[in-house]
């Protein structure tokens, strides 16, 4: 199989507080108000942690009696089920081995229930620490129990960075295709909810209201017989340095995307807490298009949510409702990083963006 | 842009080591790293840094960290912050750093593998919220500096670069991974140079973690021995400095081998465990020679995964055989995790590191623990100090979860190029 030239995206697949699957998560931001909290208890404190936790599925999905996934923490199960929403009718295809599927799976925190878990058994006694939760702590357990459930055997990563690290995962799948090491790579962000991560995020951000999913985009190279949205670019990840402060990475990753027309849109990830959005909110000062802010809505899902972020406007796309999108993540403590998605022109088989 | 990516034009370049550096319990640098694997020195002992009383084993690869840090361009406040981990990936990157003679760069890109990243400072973390909820002292350092995304900016910042950032989290073959994903960029023109490798520190929760399991060899580590029982952890880091051919040899660099090939897959069989025939394993060796453009008749040596598990050393096994055919009772193998340990994320960086020093000085590192050899292995298992004239060395990296890396390196001469 010869080597790609354009990356489409052809699945999307969520989980996040609004529900299991895209539709909920479509609802919930159309709706454009902030997500109910809910508490979490918190170890040593009178006074619960709000949060927004993922509902439990309705029904059961079928993949979760998988023996690779009865014992499984919460975000191998987020992560598995965005993965196949956005494989579709792939599955199949998957698991009979007619193409090669790479997976890319990109945490921030990853497998903390089950990390926190076994040290508290380890402190109790070590005697008793269960051999079953160890290996679920390793952050690839996931990206294994999606490739264990589908059979694929072809490369896969788990990168893991800070929020941004999602699009970067984009741009190493898209690659992976330009250069035929895969036919087809999905690429998933994932994290889980647990008090201990909550503890450490109100150290820089008392205000932030964490949460939980997964989002997963799933890209071919294949010519869509119907216009279809496409990876356009992802900018450099420009890092907070030393030298180089989150404002100033912001302005460089603005600086390589599309100034924008009013009928764009702009998902970025600020979350209504001036703290941490300055950066963000001042390198976009001027976008004359509609901005989409999922976190407001949803939490700071870490690397789940800069998932929903590209998830929510490829949606916007695939809905019509704007011609191009924008995705912009100033992280929480690495780097700033966008995305341009377009919809393609079916004919020439490139994209057709407006500049 | 990460993508598209500009590729520059032409064949692939030719991708080389100009500097390395590499840190474990033999000692931090080349030269009592290059002696201890060659005299298939043991460096395993008892646990110094956390508490093992409780623990069905007590020893592992611990690393005695040098009484100071090298200079670098980080103030010294960030020094102090530090932790073990960091200041294991700093000792490797600062060797490597020096020897390939570079300057600091606005285009460098960074490529580690890390299974735990800070993992001691979570540990940390965890205890104090515990058991004093209400104290925030020292926590916002600690969670920050926990995560392997500041290990990393420490680095960047120690040494002036700026590039993206990618860590790769593939448990145990992180490391092979980390440095084949660093070859994959500078082959196909994605970058000239590229600083790559793996770290990992030793930790309670991992060290409980595979004690948990019963992975831990209560007795000695002996990879592909009989009556093998069981592995030891380790710790340390491993660096190189990897740039094209055309590139080093602009700057007149001192080349110290040459990565010639690289493969990736998984092993979708088991969580934990191998596929008994190693079918992925035999994916990887295949796929990198096949990049690399060798047969196994040119592979003159193994640095086998061996970690001295029952089942990872006879799927290994097999899959050699499979792999190599005919040729396999030729091929000289051995594991250097039996003198400093499974070293985890960093196995594979250390464990390439090794091939090089191999590579440059002819000779091979012993597995020096081995009494009684498996059957299952028809290859030569090295037990002895020896030289050989070889010009492949070939190393395996596997993890939980089926990650499954090789990578092909060959010797360089002056001249060959």
């Amino acid at each position: 199989m010869s080597a790609a030239e354009n990356i489409f995206i052809r699945g999307i697949g969520a989980v996040s507080p609004a529900g299991w699957g895209v539709l909920p998560l479509r609802e919930a931001l159309a709706k454009g108000e902030p997500w109910p909290t809910r508490e979490l208890d918190r170890s040593g404190w009178a006074r619960p942690f709000r949060v927004r936790r993922v509902p439990p599925p309705l029904p059961r999905p079928g993949f979760m009696s998988h023996p690779r996934l009865r014992r499984a923490s919460p975000i191998t199960q987020y992560a598995v089920a965005a993965a196949l929403e956005a494989l579709g009718g792939d599955v199949a295809g998957v698991k009979c081995g007619s193409f090669r599927l790479g997976v890319v799976l990109c945490v921030m925190t990853g497998c903390v229930n089950y990390s926190r878990r076994f040290y508290d058994e380890t402190l109790k006694d070590p005697a008793s620490a269960s051999p079953l939760v160890f290996p679920e702590t390793v952050f690839n357990a996931p990206a294994s129990h999606i490739a264990a459930l589908l059979g694929t055997n072809a490369i896969n990563y788990t990168l893991v960075g800070d929020t941004g690290t999602f699009l970067q995962g984009l741009a190493l799948g898209a690659d992976w295709m330009l250069n035929d090491r895969v036919d087809g790579c999905l690429v998933v962000g994932a994290e889980e909810m647990d008090w201990l991560t909550a503890d450490a995020y109100r150290l820089f951000a008392r205000k932030v209201v964490l949460s939980e999913g997964a989002g997963a985009v799933y890209l071919r190279a294949e010519s869509p017989a119907h216009p279809a949205v496409q990876l356009h670019s992802v900018t450099q990840s420009h890092l907070f340095l030393l030298e180089q402060d989150r404002a100033r990475a912001a302005r460089q990753m603005r600086t390589e995307l599309h100034a924008g027309r009013p009928e764009h849109l702009l998902c970025d990830a600020t979350q209504g807490l001036q703290n941490v959005d300055g950066a963000e909110l001042e390198a976009w000062r001027d976008w004359p298009g509609t901005k989409l802010s999922p976190k407001w809505i949803l939490g700071e899902g870490l690397a789940a949510a800069s998932a929903w972020q590209c998830v929510a406007a490829i949606d916007t796309l695939r809905q019509r409702q704007h011609p191009e999108a924008i995705v912009s993540v100033v992280g929480c403590n690495q780097q700033a990083i966008g995305a341009r998605f377009v919809i393609s022109n079916p004919k020439s088989q490139n994209s057709n963006p407006s500049e | 842009m990460l993508f598209p990516p500009k590729y520059r034009p032409g064949p692939t370049s030719r991708v080389v080591a100009t500097g390395a550096g590499i840190v474990t319990s033999l000692g931090a640098g080349w030269k009592p790293n290059a002696e201890g694997f060659r005299a298939g020195r043991v460096a395993i002992q008892p646990v110094t840094i956390f508490d093992v009383t409780r623990q069905r084993v007590k020893v592992a690869g611990e690393v005695a960290l040098p009484p100071a840090l090298p200079e670098t361009l980080l103030p010294t406040r960030r020094v102090r912050r530090l932790d073990r981990a960091a200041k294991l990936l700093l000792l490797a990157a600062h060797e490597a750093w020096r020897q390939s003679g570079w300057a600091s760069s606005d285009d460098l890109p960074l490529v580690l593998g890390t299974t735990s990243g800070g993992m001691s400072l979570g540990q940390d973390y965890y205890h104090q919220a515990i058991t004093r909820p209400h104290s925030p002292r020292r926590q916002a350092t600690r969670s920050l500096h926990y995560q392997a995304q500041r290990q990393a900016l420490d680095l960047a910042d120690a040494l002036g670069v700026r590039g993206p950032i990618t860590i790769i989290a593939n448990a145990c073959a992180s490391g092979a991974n980390a440095i084949g994903h660093a070859w994959d960029l500078l082959r196909r023109g994605r970058a000239e140079r590229v600083l790559t490798g793996g770290y990992d520190a030793l930790s309670q929760l991992v060290f409980a973690g595979f004690d948990s399991l019963q992975a831990l060899s209560p007795t000695r580590c002996r990879p592909f021995d009989a009556h093998r029982d069981g592995l030891a952890i380790g710790e340390g880091a491993a660096v190189l400095t990897l740039e094209t051919l055309e590139h080093a040899q602009r700057r007149h660099a001192t080349v110290l081998g040459e990565i010639l090939g690289y493969a990736a897959a998984t092993d979708a069989h088991h969580l934990t465990q191998p596929h008994p025939q190693g079918d992925a394993a035999l994916a990887t060796m295949t796929d990198a020679c096949r990049n690399a453009g060798v047969t196994p008749a040119q592979i003159g040596y193994i640095n086998a995964h061996g970690t001295g598990t029952p089942l990872n050393d006879s799927a290994e096994a097999a899959a050699i055989l499979r792999w190599a055919g005919e040729r396999a009772p030729r091929i000289p193998v051995s594991s250097t995790k039996s003198g400093i340990g499974h070293l985890l994320g960093a196995a594979g960086a250390v464990e390439a590191v090794v091939c090089l020093m191999a590579l440059r000085g002819q000779w091979l590192p012993p597995t020096s623990t081995l009494e009684s050899p498996d059957p299952i292995c028809v290859f030569p298992l090295v037990r002895q100090p020896t030289a050989l004239t070889f010009e492949h060395a070939l190393t395996n990296s596997f993890g939980f979860g089926g990650a499954n890396a090789t990578i092909i390196l060959r010797r360089w001469e002056p001249g060959i190029g």
